[in-house]
């Protein structure tokens, strides 16, 4: 028998329920279909010429605030054959290029870095509400209008491309350029370096050249043992990157 | 509870207090999950833990950078020049910066010619981090203060031994 | 430049600023606290039961103002109530606002009020005007205090105890949890994490207890009971041993590994925090309290130099336990996760999390404190309420 009591319990339960319908489906790009991709980057530590252009263009596509970085270069100097030790430098992220090094000798080199989307991130594990996110196409996104700023998410990455936006106050970082990948362009970076340091990779689509050279060439990820399923992939990385 | 006799009643009584206890427990229990109901974004789990509109949302940001296959489209005059030369992989908007606004109505936003001075200079300067096969030079030494764009053209900037810009 | 070395361009500005010290430092002593109070009622430790109630409403004094660091450190702190709404359930910290409320409204408010039932009744028929309306809500409407209603009260409250040790233990628990389980950070990364929390929880809210307890009864001009701080004393000593065990069990297992982050560890010890973990958390915060309280088991001590004792030896500790917390997460986020480089910690005195506001959360329980005190006397005699 239907009592009074019981109507009050039922009654937000099928409330909820139909709100859960009227929701209706989302609205993607036209013609972009999720399931259809799965995206990573590869990084040729052979081609960087730490120009900077990926630091600068991310900057303006992104609207990046100053003194933050979604992506940022690193220059590494390994005296001799001691990995553990390199003295590595990125002044303001390498966004105005490098000066000169004052090293002579060694092996010197430069180093992009960026989020890893990665498949098992310890960032969308820690977000209290889920306000961090994996697309279904292989990244992670930030929703900015669900973020507390607990900064718990900058916290676990192990690679420290996040960082909390000082007006919006919500936590940010590298959106691999959604926004251009589901409409067929290419990532701001990638568009703007001249070497081809920095380049897309679809790995669902089997005629991706990225997609090949990362099947057929060495290629390693960031701190391989913490098991991220990191997908941004280098070529010839040195054992001395951190 | 039944009632067999008084003594059932008086325990009943010296539990009352918690009855009423767990009566406002109720209360406040159901309050919340109509709060609940309320609150929580129509498209929250959709696709996993996060709210599904957020990807429509993400995916419709504004272009800055047009992509240099919209450049092409217009200017496939340079385009032809610069596939021929040592500048074929690099993009137009990595020189002539963002030109989306550009692309989108080219009478109205005209782009601005960039610096040569700073801008060649900013890839070129020799450094010892860079790959050693990448084309540097000390700039100073190399040209003695002269712009760049003197001599190189920079859509096709190779030029042969003697070989001057025409 | 504040970086030595180098750091992450993201890294150089810490994330996690002293009111994420002071909030596990106020759960802990919450925990602690109420761990104190259960030695009376669970393990029958009768020689406690002068500071059972004023355990108690330490406790919640510290449990009123645990919410408010967490607000204040909030980017968007208008968003917190989406914990509620959609905690992910693989976040430790979404556990928060849940284990919050239970402890709050299932263990600490039931309890007390369950304790106090009794005097809560008779208050809100002597007394008058607001405070007469203020008891006749806290009694629910039901006015029974006979026999059979405490020996209720009692039977419940015993339950709820009991209950409330694990719940306890989980209160304090998951935000050593939220720390240990963050395998970027080998400073945090650990499964003792929670164990260690836990244990220096117990070790600051004994202290914080014994302390108040002494000021109070000071305060109110009545002899102190030293069978009572004695066995306080006695427990503080136990638990401090184990919280050192555990301690020193993590040191000496970094130091034998001595895994890639151990270099950039260890020299940041030895300087950036020598005074805030040599100094203050080992030294001062541990040694010195085991050393005078074990001196004391061992060696007869007259009573007023005990009494002296315990008091320093209370706020040692609870200054080491502070400076543990700030060790963790402060030190935490002081190097580089390259293990190439340090940052410091700009503490600003004026701000949203500045050392004014760290303070001001730090005080302001025992200001609750002294209003609960007004409201539910936790002393034997109970005062007459228009006498105030």
């Amino acid at each position: 028998m239907i009592t009074r009591r019981k109507l009050i319990v039922l009654l937000p339960a099928a409330a909820l329920a139909w709100q859960y319908v009227l929701a209706g489906t989302p609205e993607t790009a036209p013609n972009y279909n999720t399931s259809e991709h799965w995206w990573g980057m590869l990084l040729d530590i052979d081609k960087c010429i730490g120009c900077g252009n990926c630091v600068r263009a991310c900057s303006t596509e992104n609207n990046v605030p100053e003194g933050y970085f979604r992506t940022w270069v690193e220059r590494y100097h390994v005296a001799d054959w001691e990995q553990e030790v390199p003295q590595v430098d990125s002044p303001s992220g390498g966004i105005k290029g490098f000066p000169p090094s004052k090293f002579t000798g060694g092996k010197n080199f430069f180093v992009p870095k960026m989020c890893n989307h990665c498949v098992d991130s310890p960032c969308t594990q820690v977000c209290p509400v889920g306000a961090t996110l994996h697309t279904p196409d292989g990244v992670v996104l930030v929703d900015e209008s669900y973020c507390l700023g607990c900064r718990y998410c900058i916290q676990a990455c192990p690679y420290g491309c996040r960082f909390l936006h000082p007006t919006k106050h919500t936590a940010e970082k590298c959106s691999l350029c959604y926004h251009r990948i589901t409409k067929g362009l290419t990532t701001a970076c990638c568009e703007n370096c001249p070497t081809g340091a920095r380049q897309l990779a679809d790995l669902k689509n089997p005629n991706d050249p990225i997609h090949e050279f990362l099947r057929t060439h060495s290629v390693q990820v960031l701190k391989p043992h913490l098991a991220t399923g990191a997908k941004a992939f280098y070529h010839d990385l040195d054992g001395s990157v951190r | 509870m039944r009632i067999r006799n008084g003594v059932h009643l008086t325990k009943f009584k010296d539990a009352e207090h918690l009855v009423r206890l767990a009566g406002a427990f109720v209360i406040v229990l159901v309050l919340f999950l109509l709060l609940r109901a309320h609150f929580i974004p129509k498209s929250f789990g959709q696709y996993g833990h996060y709210r599904g509109d957020a990807l429509a949302e993400l995916s419709s940001k504004p272009i800055v950078y047009a992509g240099h296959k919209t450049c092409e489209e217009c200017h496939s005059d340079v385009l032809d020049v610069k596939k021929a030369g040592k500048h074929a992989g690099v993009n137009c908007e990595a020189c002539h910066g963002p030109l989306a606004k550009h692309a989108e109505d080219p009478g109205a936003v005209t782009p601005q010619l960039p610096d040569t001075a700073v801008l060649c200079i900013r890839c070129h300067e020799e450094n010892i981090a860079k790959p050693k096969g990448f084309p540097q030079v000390v700039g100073a030494q190399h040209s003695g203060g002269v712009l760049c764009k003197t001599c190189h053209q920079p859509h096709s900037p190779l030029l042969t031994p003697g070989e001057k810009k025409s | 430049m504040p970086v030595d070395g180098f750091m992450y361009p993201n890294e150089i500005e810490l994330q996690w600023s002293v009111l994420i010290v002071v909030y596990p430092f106020v759960t802990g002593l919450v925990a602690g606290a109420f761990i104190l109070a259960s030695l009376e009622r669970i393990f029958l430790v009768t020689a406690v039961k002068p500071t059972y109630r004023l355990a108690l409403l330490t406790a919640l004094s510290f449990l009123l103002v645990a919410p408010l660091p967490l607000q204040l450190h909030l980017g968007r702190p208008e968003r917190s109530l989406e914990m509620y709404l959609t905690p992910h359930t693989t976040s430790a910290m979404a556990m928060f606002g849940f284990v919050y409320l239970w402890y709050l409204m299932a263990v600490i408010l039931l309890e007390i009020w369950l304790e106090f039932r009794k005097e809560i009744v008779l208050l809100s028929q002597s007394s008058t005007g607001a405070k007469r309306l203020l008891y006749k809500v806290l009694t629910l409407g039901s006015t029974n205090i006979s026999e059979g209603a405490l020996r209720v009260d009692d039977k419940v409250g015993w339950v709820i105890t009991l209950i409330g040790i694990p719940s306890a233990f989980l209160l304090h628990g998951y935000v050593g949890f939220i720390f240990g389980s963050v395998k970027a950070n080998p400073w945090w990364s650990s499964p003792l994490m929670p164990v260690v929390f836990i244990f220096s929880a117990m070790v600051s809210g004994i202290a914080v207890v014994l302390l108040l307890y002494m000021a109070t009864t000071k305060m109110r001009r009545q002899p102190i009971d030293m069978r009572c701080v004695d066995t306080i004393a006695q427990y503080l000593l136990y638990t401090f041993i184990i919280d050192f065990g555990l301690e020193m069990l993590d040191l000496i297992h970094r130091i034998y590994e001595a895994d890639e982050s151990f270099r950039s560890l260890d020299f940041m010890m030895h300087t950036k925090l020598f005074f805030s973990q040599v100094v203050l958390q080992i030294a001062l915060g541990t040694l010195v309290p085991i050393l005078v309280l074990g001196a004391i088991q061992i060696f007869h001590v007259p009573e007023k130099l005990r009494k002296i004792a315990y008091a320093v030896c209370g706020c040692l500790t609870i200054i080491g336990i502070f400076a543990m917390r700030w060790n963790v997460v402060i030190g935490g986020q002081l190097f580089s996760k390259s293990f190439l480089g340090y940052t410091t910690y700009k503490l600003d005195l004026v701000s949203r999390e500045g050392e004014l506001i760290a303070a001001g959360l730090l005080i302001l329980p025992f200001f609750i404190l002294a209003l609960l005190v007004k409201i539910l006397p936790p002393w034997p005699k109970i005062e007459p309420a228009s006498g105030d």
